[in-house]
């Protein structure tokens, strides 16, 4: 014991004496509170070992996050009050010395920068001129492989479906859809037979099949011949940002996306009644075939979904 | 006893050590190499000012250190591949099910990686924590002027560390390739889609193609685990490297002046108090993880174009961007041969370009309308700047508004009011907020500078009548406890060896060490 007292380094407290409050601790009872934060380390010990524990049990999911969390937040807290009231409660001082140098230091420098630099660049300005221009050609150039080569150009994939004459409409799991099988008032989600199971099949040719009634059924002029039987198609994907336009309003003969809630009245060309969707669903011309088979008459006449810069007709 | 030839064994060889022991000696190797010893000691008394609003920077930095750690657990487990393969996993209702790789791997981090929901539910939570905890830190910069000369680089750096915050976060929860994040990446593709000129090839090149396509999962991966946080974590240095070259701010008060910095020195302090700090953050997180569920992908099952859920929301940072969305009015026009998807453009491209740069430009904008070309280390009191208070106070009441926008089919549905009534509301709440809530905030400002002892408790009036019945009020004295008593601070204690021998002066004192 007196080994340890025995070398004593005499030493300089800056300006600060040892009773200065500056040094002293911010709790007024440092022994209560040192016993306080004893606990809280006991805790938080008991909390990340009993992680541990939950581990080589593997306990569910939640009683690892307690332990865990419990066990941190302790130790923490234990430490912050270590910290914040048995630790020299100051406040303490530095002095902050301006960022800037002096004139000559400031004057040295861009001398060095603008005089010699730009000297050597003014005199050789052809070499500098040819430098850049191979620089800006390579990066110019550079940016074909980078860029380029991350994907292939849109041409006219945009432009079309792969619904095509006489395409045969089949649900999700590749059932043709025959002429009895929806009420009026039902919905299915149908594809062109062979894309169901298909990303671009899901994501571009998805279409909504509504029966409406048993007559034929005119959405818009022109379309004289595109619902037959009381059957009309759209496209399915919003005109607005490409959501999949899924809930079905019976009573308001509405589509809805979800997404941000535009509103398409099926009666009427799936124009948008409500919401930020720009254009009507395209709606997609059908027939039915002698077995009763719903099918395309054609492609949809314009390009389904949000709108883009090549697109041109509305 | 005390003569045997132990002690003098351990005598001979403290010295040999030197006053520092082994600490001392291992430091003085270092000096040896690296020169260390002199900044060092002066990093050692970095003095990090006291106020409780200098934390807010500290929760970003901890749940990023969270990210990270529970962000590597997760690329253990986690396959970031489009290919389709049928589910047979621990989850029974999702058995059979064809998926892809990327959904499988996550529905198996949750329910048979031991401890992998956990890391999953921690990772989600401590990304909303770090975008939060960013705004809030910036809010506290942009308020208190901390931003002014000569920290304007480190505002910079700062806000391009929330964007990247927010693109990582969105690319993060695009990954696991379930039914929302999905309908997500889809809504991405279609922003990009209305970019005039090159829209089209920016999708495609992103997309590797038209949407879906297989290489969005990996190339999002790539971004989001290693190239996106490399730059974060860059910038963090560069951020803190700037905030030690620079020093702190801190708020005027007794011996604070632009010339020094007042608070708790790094060691063995502010150690303390931030490493404490770290442990709470990760605590907090840990307790959030085991507590609250989040993006439970289960539930939502695996992504299909041609499906759809109701209530499509995205995470809490991109709100403003969807409610921007929904009340934009469906502007889309045919020109000179081509679309312009301003639906689209104006509220997702157009509108937080015009936000960031702003913020971005503020620092700039602000020197030129007040002429102030000073260097500025003590900060505002928001009430003292009623101007820029108003104009933070009026783009926050915007976002906030678009914020609420983002759930106007939930608030429709909740209160069974007509969606047209919730639209049309909000339109007007958004376009109004800014308008109303700058006059507002600047009258408080106003009103709060002539209030003295602002903030401190009210005493009673003393009123008393004069012989001539006349009253009078007057204040009583302010309340012992609420007079500030702060010391008038000091210098970090410099602990200089001396000689031995040489007889203490006058304030210098010998003490045990």
């Amino acid at each position: 014991v007196s080994d340890s007292h025995e070398q004593r380094t005499p030493v300089v407290i800056g300006t600060v004496s040892e009773n200065d409050p500056h040094l002293q601790p911010a709790a007024k009872n440092p022994d209560t509170v040192e016993h306080v934060i004893a606990f809280t380390f006991i805790l938080g010990f008991l909390g990340v070992a009993g992680f541990g524990a939950a581990y080589w049990v593997n306990a569910k999911p939640w009683i690892l996050g307690a332990t865990m969390g419990v066990g941190l937040t302790f130790l923490g807290v234990g430490l912050v009050a270590w910290g914040k009231y048995l630790m020299p409660k100051g406040p303490f001082v530095e002095d902050r010395h301006p960022l800037a140098n002096s004139e000559a230091d400031r004057n040295a420098f861009a001398a060095a920068i603008v005089e010699r630099g730009t000297g050597v660049v003014k005199r050789r300005k052809m070499l500098a001129g040819l430098l850049g221009g191979g620089l800006g050609v390579f990066t110019i150039v550079a940016m074909f492989p980078l860029l380029r080569s991350l994907g292939p150009l849109p041409k006219g994939t945009l432009f079309h479906t792969d619904w095509r004459k006489g395409s045969f409409a089949v649900d999700q799991t590749g059932r043709r859809v025959n002429v009895g099988e929806l009420a009026i008032g039902s919905i299915v989600t149908v594809f062109p037979e062979g894309t169901e199971n298909t990303d671009r099949g899901q994501a571009v040719d998805q279409t909504v099949l509504i029966r409406i009634s048993d007559e034929n059924y005119v959405t818009q002029k022109g379309r004289e011949t595109w619902g037959p039987k009381g059957y009309v198609a759209y496209s399915k994907v919003c005109t607005h940002l490409g959501c999949p336009v899924g809930l079905y309003e019976q009573e308001l003969q509405v589509l809805v996306c979800p997404c941000h809630q535009s509103m398409f009245n099926v009666t009427n060309g799936a124009i948008p009644e409500f919401g930020p969707a720009p254009r009507p669903l395209p709606q997609l011309p059908l027939y039915i075939d002698a077995d009763g088979y719903i099918r395309a008459q054609n492609d949809y006449d314009q390009p389904v979904g949000p709108g883009f810069w090549e697109r041109r007709t509305t | 006893m005390s003569d045997s030839s132990i002690p003098n064994t351990k005598r001979a060889k403290r010295e040999a050590e030197g006053p520092y022991g082994k600490v001392g000696q291992a430091l003085n190797e270092l000096d040896d190499r690296l020169g260390i010893a002199k900044g060092g000691r002066t990093f050692m008394d970095k003095i990090f000012p006291d106020h409780w609003s200098f934390m807010l920077g500290e929760i970003a930095l901890y749940s990023f250190v969270i990210l990270l750690v529970t962000g590597v657990f997760l690329t253990f487990y986690f396959v970031p591949s489009s290919a389709l393969v049928v589910y047979h996993g621990a989850y029974k209702p999702l058995d059979g099910q064809t998926v892809t790789q990327a959904f499988e791997s996550t529905v198996n981090i949750s329910f048979a990686v031991r401890g992998g929901l956990l890391m999953r539910q921690m990772h989600h939570w401590a990304c909303d924590i770090f975008v939060g905890s960013l705004v809030v830190h910036m809010a506290r910069v942009f308020f208190t002027g901390a931003f002014r000369k000569p920290r304007e680089l480190n505002w910079t750096i700062g806000l391009t560390l929330l964007i990247l915050a927010i693109v990582n976060g969105f690319l993060g929860y695009s990954l696991p390739d379930d039914l929302v994040s999905g309908t997500g990446i889809r809504i991405a593709y279609s922003i990009m889609l209305s970019i005039p000129f090159v829209g089209t090839y920016l999708a495609f090149f992103v997309f590797g193609g038209n949407f879906p396509g297989t290489s969005v999962i990996p190339r999002f991966f790539i971004l989001h685990v290693l190239i996106v946080p490399l730059i974060i974590l860059g910038l963090v240095g560069a951020h803190l490297f700037l905030l030690v070259r620079q020093k702190h701010t801190q708020f005027p008060g007794e011996g604070k002046t632009e010339e020094n910095v007042v608070g708790s020195p790094m060691y063995p302090v502010f150690i303390a108090k931030t490493t404490g700090f770290l442990f709470i953050v990760g605590g907090v997180t840990a307790l959030l993880g085991a507590f609250a569920q989040i993006n439970p992908i289960w539930q939502f099952g695996p992504y299909d174009a041609a499906r759809i859920s109701y209530a499509v929301q995205p995470d809490w940072y991109m709100g403003f961007l969807d409610g921007a969305l929904r009340i934009f009015p469906s502007w889309e026009f045919t020109g000179f041969g081509h679309t312009w998807p301003l639906n689209v453009f104006i509220p997702a491209v157009l509108f937080p370009g015009i936000i960031f740069n702003l913020a971005y430009a503020w620092p700039f904008i602000e020197r030129k309308l007040t002429g102030d070309n000073e260097i500025h280390h003590l900060l505002d009191r928001p009430r003292d700047r009623p101007k820029r208070t108003a104009a933070g106070v009026a783009v926050l009441a915007l976002l906030a508004m678009l914020f609420i926008a983002s759930s106007t089919d939930v608030i429709a549905n909740f209160f069974h009011l007509s969606l047209n009534e919730v639209l049309w509301a909000m339109r007007f709440l958004v376009i109004l907020s800014p308008i109303v809530a700058y006059p507002i905030a600047y009258k408080i400002c106003k009103e709060l500078q002539g209030i003295a002892g602002g903030g401190k408790r009210k005493t009673p009036n003393l009123v008393t009548r004069t012989q001539e019945g006349e009253y009078l009020a007057t204040p009583t004295p302010r309340y012992a406890e609420d007079v500030p008593h702060e010391l008038h601070p000091e210098k970090v204690p410099t602990y200089i060896e001396e000689e031995p021998d040489e007889p203490a002066e006058s304030g210098v004192r010998t003490v045990d060490r």
